[in-house]
């Protein structure tokens, strides 16, 4: 395959299962680090640069787990081609003079989201959201000497810097044509319409099938599997839609929740918040809802909200065939769903009209930050306090799939919301579920806080505000802001 | 000597290399083309015989080219370090989860891991010890329990006018250091290995590498340029890598490198303690405390490893800053199929310090004063200044310390406006707590408290630094140039700190307790004190002038009214044959400690510090956030203000970390469920509280301490007491703090919602 590496345009031979850290490393760049191998430390991030339309937009990246056959046709840029003929990154300066690095194991991961901040020209108008946006920024990037506070500093100094520089993506405008070489290898397909997907998924099966990899690579890192054969489904136009259609919202399954966040910035600020909290920067630039839900994870956080919102998936099978499924009917057993053996999902198609009504989606974890739920809870009701006409109900980390609780559900309708029923549901939920108590959470914790997520929705319905920590917000002395 | 250098805010001397990625670990190194990679077979229980164990098929796996098992040992099989008990590889007994029973050596990390998993393994299973509870039980512990007994506690506390009982367990951390464990061996031509180990601690990793392969230590170089992180985690620890990688280089005559991958670095590495601590206490009504019974029992794991002076240390620290009239302080070292722990930033003391915390905030309960009455009223001061343990504290810093960070954090302002706040209707409780930190400083174990180092001048004028101590972020090395260029009165351009090496200085201690810049400090000082009479006899001699007249200054030496560049002066001291390298050594003076009878003087001195947290906790959910911490702390004379204010921030963080989010668990039967950062979690920059005001107290350190600065590694690691006393402290308010529910460490949400259900019954 071919790809632009830092500043040079290079062919290399990778496996289908090659990891882009173990291909830099195997290349002698050791700036880029191992400290987990999992998505979850942020010492090997690297930046990405991906023809958008004529332009090349950089997005971080965890190397540890990304494939190295996603990068054909891309601009792929290391710790070790920051610096320029001007000296240090703004980055890398501030990195060193707000000394924001200790043992320096973490430093190449932070300074590359932070260059990538940089390069983003992200600004912001005070102080605050400058701190807020490197926060973000680094949200994949665990630190474990400095305490952080001097990082943010570096970062806000690096994006205050004046004439942030340019570089990767002068480099990258060299080499616009790579984005026309063959992307696709012999052992890494990667297809660029559902009519190559098809003929691959028949020939392969569907199983070969990986997308942002942020599940997938775990399979390779975690667990030593091989895999000879794989199908990236990043390209394929018809996945990667984000558009209304009728009545419909439709999300391409190969959509990064990256996108979401600026595509649902408007529409659902709840919902944003929710993908603020799911996974880290690094996992959200590769990480989509399609391998959410296909992964069947009970603990997934976006098939709750979904299923809140009503949605429905349009799979499709080899043959070109196509069907929807509502996603409450899309998951049989603990990761087992109704997909059949050739068929995969193109697009989740959510109502419009769900998003205008009311609808919390609430997530406890052990960390308020890139962490897995313990409990996700999400509602939506329709109607007024006096009367729901509406409501659904859905839980992740309760049972064995996410789901909906239609006895709940059937509670509440037709009912207005009072001390009464709200006694009631929450008491009935208890009976409904049976969770498990495990490393995240003890079963009775998680019941607890499922009732609790319930309770406090309807009397947000019913005009109580009840907000979360993560809505609070505090000024500079510390003192609490509006939340 | 004019201060050119020291208590300024320099930057760490590898700061470059590592945000440009050039600065180079183990890992790093360009693997050579024969290099081998090591996996370890490991045990899948806890606690069993091992009946057989059946390797042909690992033998027989793609790429192997040896493997071991504790009979292809030809030394010592057992790396313990202070006490016997740490076999390299399971013998006949598997002790805890995930022990290795064997390795492989292969030509990639996979393939010796696919080998791993072909071995053929029969046992017999036991049912495991894996809590403290059991352990008490079964009285089963790895070393004699040890008392420090000062007075009659149990007649001070019955006849005290007040006494309150209270336990707490407090689970143990994981170091998540971002490096893990890793060694790289390369045989020599002499049948000798040259080692690249990630290690606190070089001269025990010669040390044990020699006694397993049965050779002398002379035969054994160790190499550490710096590590990703330790924070104890690489003092013992990092021993079983380097030992297993030289036997696969000695026996195949092959580079080795072992390099733990996360997943194992979590399951097959030591980490800090679980403690459970019982208290009883009596007071006054002003909340003096006359007498204390203070029982702490660690979990040790399967071996005893640091453990006897980590259950010291907590025993050492059990009255953190508070005088105790009478006491009697018990440490208990449980023994568990567990992976053996060991040091960790803090080395029990934090274990010993927050069952202090817990007493003085219950004390305030009963007596419905503000918790910080109750501290201030027990502080250490003239007069009632001994140490359960005998010594005399001599240097008073606390008393003024916590007076102004009280003033500079807005203490009772802070404490009206909470109290008016937590009287209102929101869901939302806020907690507020000033914590002091006593650290005693030397390692307990004396023969531990020397150093040495070796300075080189090189004809140019040039400077090497070589010292025993390792870098693993603390700035140690940067501390070091500066002592060096302070001493030399030369500028810091001139001075390269390299590698530290066994065989540049011998017979090192590790770096731990905080002493690294203490004692290579002086250490460092000593070699240069050594170099600069040299220059000034040679250069008083030459011009002929009296060598009061000769001194080296601003990088410049002055013989009476002239100057001469340094390069100059020892340009002409080599032509002269002046002998321009020194060895340097430092013993800490005026301490000893008298284990039997449980009195001495331990510490030369203590570190001294204080936080003020503030939280605000969502009661429906037991979620919570840190609004503001305030940190007031005692460096002495602070050698470099920005790694100091660095090692206070990350120590306050990582102790965060250890008292809220981080869970250490395991399953009935011994497996370690929190086994990866997947579902163990560490801090993030967005639990870091906007409002962070620290700042360093200026005070000169009493004793004669280099350049009276004071050690900073370890103790601002405990100032996070006060966010979970913060945490216990909105509980309370539930109460209107009329009731403090007993919490747990970690304080997660899940344990805060706990106690807050705890609280809300108690009203009932
Ligand atoms: C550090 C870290 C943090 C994370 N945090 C969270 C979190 O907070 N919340 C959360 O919910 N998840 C989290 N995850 C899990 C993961 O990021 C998400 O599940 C993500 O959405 C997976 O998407 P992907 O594109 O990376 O899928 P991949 O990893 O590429 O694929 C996952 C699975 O889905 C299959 N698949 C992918 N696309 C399709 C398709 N269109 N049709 C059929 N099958 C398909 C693949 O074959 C594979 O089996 C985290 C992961 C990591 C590593
Ligand atoms: S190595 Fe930790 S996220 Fe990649
Ligand atoms: S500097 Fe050591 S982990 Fe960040």
């Amino acid at each position: 395959m071919e790809l632009v590496l830092n500043k040079e345009r290079v062919s290399i031979a990778v496996e289908a299962d090659t990891t882009v850290l173990s291909m830099l490393r195997e290349r002698g760049l050791m700036g880029t680090k191992e400290g987990c191998a999992s998505g979850d430390c942020g010492a090997c991030t690297v930046m990405v640069g991906s023809n958008n339309n004529g332009n090349i937009e950089y997005r971080t990246i965890n190397a540890c787990i990304a494939l190295a056959g996603n990068l054909a046709g891309k601009h792929l840029v290391t710790i070790e081609d920051l610096e320029s003929d001007d000296g240090l990154h703004p980055a890398q300066k501030a990195m060193v003079t707000c000394h924001g690095s200790q043992c320096g194991f973490c430093t190449p991961g932070f300074v590359m989201s932070l260059a990538n901040l940089v390069e983003q020209g992200i600004v912001g108008t005070s102080t605050d959201t400058v701190s807020d946006q490197v926060k973000l920024g680094i949200s994949g990037n665990l630190c474990r000497c400095t305490g952080y506070r001097p990082i943010v500093a570096a970062g806000i100094a690096a994006l205050n810097s004046p004439a942030p520089p340019t570089v990767c993506h002068d480099v990258a405008r060299r080499f616009l044509d790579i984005t026309d070489t063959e992307l696709s290898g012999k052992s890494y397909a990667r297809p660029r319409n559902l009519a190559e997907l098809d003929r691959l998924v028949g020939e392969h099966g569907r199983d070969c099938i990986v997308a942002g990899a942020t599940d997938f690579g775990l399979n390779i890192t975690q667990f030593w599997r091989r895999y000879s054969q794989l199908i990236d489904v990043m390209d394929v136009a018809e996945m990667r839609v984000l558009e209304t259609a009728g009545s419909d919202m439709v999300i391409g399954a190969a959509v990064s929740y990256t996108d979401l966040e600026a595509w649902f910035a408007g529409r659902s600020p709840i919902f944003v918040k929710l993908l603020h909290r799911l996974g880290s920067r690094q996992i959200r630039n590769s990480g989509t809802l399609g391998g959410n839900i296909a992964n069947a994870s009970p603990i997934a956080d976006t098939p709750p909200a979904l299923m809140a919102w009503d949605a429905r998936l349009l799979l499709r099978n080899s043959s070109g065939g196509e069907r929807e499924v509502r996603l409450d009917a899309f998951y049989v057993d603990y990761r087992k769903t109704v997909l059949t053996e050739d068929e995969y999902i193109v697009a989740v198609l959510v109502p419009i009209a769900s998003l205008a009504q009311f609808h919390r989606f609430y997530k406890h974890s052990k960390r308020l930050e890139d962490d897995i739920s313990s409990v996700m809870g999400a509602f939506s009701f329709y109607g007024d306090a006096s009367h729901i006409e509406t409501a659904r109900i859905a839980f992740g980390g309760m049972a064995a799939v996410p789901l909906r609780i239609p006895a709940l559900e059937k509670l509440l309708t037709g009912q207005a919301v009072d001390e009464l029923l709200i006694t009631r549901v929450c008491g009935q939920l208890r009976n409904e579920l049976t969770p498990l108590s495990d490393v995240r959470s003890s079963a009775q914790f998680r019941m607890d806080m499922a009732a609790e997520m319930l309770d406090r929705a309807l009397r947000e319905f019913a005009g109580t505000a009840l907000p979360r920590v993560d809505d609070l917000e505090f000024d500079a002395s510390g003192a609490l802001g509006d939340g | 000597m004019d201060d050119i250098t020291t208590s300024r805010p320099g930057v760490h001397e590898s700061a470059v290399k590592h945000v440009t990625g050039r600065a180079q670990y183990i890992d790093d190194i360009p693997e050579w083309p024969d290099l081998l990679h090591v996996a370890t077979g490991k045990a899948d229980r806890a606690f069993a015989a091992i009946l057989s164990m059946d390797l042909s098929a690992v033998r027989q796996s793609e790429g192997v080219i040896d493997v071991i098992t504790t009979a292809e040992i030809p030394g010592d099989d057992d790396i313990g370090p202070v006490y016997k008990g740490d076999p390299l590889f399971a013998r006949n007994e598997v002790q805890f989860h995930s022990q290795p029973l064997f390795a492989v050596a292969a030509t990639s990390l996979r393939l010796a891991r696919q080998a791993c998993a072909r071995a053929q393994i029969e046992y017999e299973t036991f049912v495991p010890i894996v809590t403290i509870r059991q352990a008490m039980d079964a009285a089963s512990f790895v070393l004699p329990e040890k008392s420090f007994v000062r007075g009659d506690a149990g007649v001070a506390i019955s006849e005290a006018e007040f006494s309150l009982r209270g336990e707490q367990y407090v689970k143990g951390q994981e170091h998540f250091y971002l490096e893990g464990q890793v060694s790289l061996c390369v045989p020599d031509e002499d049948g000798g290995v040259l080692v690249y180990s990630s290690s606190q601690h070089p001269t025990e990793v010669q040390k044990l590498t020699a006694s397993v392969l049965d050779m002398p230590m002379h035969k054994i170089q160790v190499e550490v340029r710096r590590m990703g992180g330790g924070f104890g985690g690489k003092e013992s620890q990092a021993a079983a890598l380097a030992c297993t990688a030289a036997l696969f280089a000695l026996r195949t005559g092959r580079p080795v490198k072992y390099r733990m991958p996360r997943s194992d670095d979590m399951v097959q590495t030591g980490k800090r303690h679980d403690f459970w601590n019982r208290y009883h206490v009596g007071f006054n009504q002003r909340g003096e405390i006359q007498g204390v019974e203070l029982d702490l029992a660690g979990m040790c794991g399967y071996s005893p490893d640091l453990s006897e002076g980590i259950v010291d240390r907590a025993m050492f620290h059990a009255d953190n800053s508070y005088y105790y009239d009478s006491a009697r302080i018990t440490g208990y070292r449980c023994r568990t199929n567990t992976v053996s722990n060991t040091a960790f930033r803090g080395f029990g003391g934090p274990k010993g310090m927050i069952a202090a915390e817990a007493m003085l905030d219950d004390i305030a309960t009963v007596l419905q004063i503000d918790p910080l009455d109750a501290r201030k009223a027990n502080l250490y001061q003239p007069g009632r200044n001994t140490t359960p343990y005998g010594q005399t504290i001599e240097q008073h810093v606390l008393p003024g310390l916590v007076d102004r960070l009280e003033n500079s954090s807005d203490y009772r302002n802070r404490r009206r406006a909470i109290a008016q706040f937590n009287g209102s209707a929101s869901h939302f409780k806020k907690g507020l707590a000033l914590t002091p930190v006593k650290f005693g400083i030397s390692f307990t174990a004396k023969h531990l408290n020397q150093a040495g180092s070796l300075v080189h001048i090189y004809a140019d004028g040039s400077v090497q630094v070589n010292h025993g101590g390792t870098e693993m972020g603390q700035g140690l090395y940067t501390k070091m140039v500066v002592v060096a260029a302070q001493a030399l009165g030369v500028h810091e351009r001139r001075i390269k700190v390299t590698a530290t090496r066994t065989d540049k200085v011998p017979n090192t201690s590790p770096t731990a307790a905080s002493s690294g810049s203490d004692l290579n400090g002086m250490a460092v000082l000593d070699a240069a004190q050594q170099l600069v009479l040299r220059l000034n006899e040679f250069t008083a001699g030459h011009y002929g002038v009296p060598i009061a007249q000769v001194s080296i200054l601003n990088d410049r030496v002055r013989v009476g009214d002239v100057t001469y560049p340094f390069e100059e002066i020892v340009k002409l001291a080599y032509l002269n044959r002046i002998h321009l390298s020194a060895a340097g050594f430092y013993k800490t003076p005026d301490i000893g400690f008298d284990f039997e009878h449980g009195t001495g003087r331990p510490f030369y001195y203590f570190a001294n510090g204080a936080a003020a947290s503030e939280v605000i906790v969502d009661t429906r959910t037991g979620e919570y956030r840190l609004s503001r911490v305030d940190i007031l702390h005692d460096v002495g004379r602070s050698l470099n203000p920005a790694i100091d204010l660095g090692q206070i921030e990350g120590g306050f963080v990582q102790g965060m970390g250890w008292l809220t989010t981080e869970e250490l668990s395991w399953d009935i039967d011994g497996r370690l469920l929190s086994n990866s950062p997947a579902n163990y979690k560490i801090p993030t920059a967005y639990d870091v509280p906007e409002q962070f005001n620290i700042a360093l107290y200026d005070e000169d350190n009493n004793e004669d301490t280099i350049y009276r600065s004071k050690a900073v590694g370890e103790p601002p690691l405990m100032l996070a007491l006060s966010v979970w006393c913060a945490l216990r402290d909105a509980c309370a308010s539930i109460t209107d703090y009329k009731f403090r529910p007993a919490m747990n460490a970690p304080a997660t949400s899940e344990e805060v919602y706990r106690c807050i259900q705890v609280a809300r019954a108690s009203m009932q």
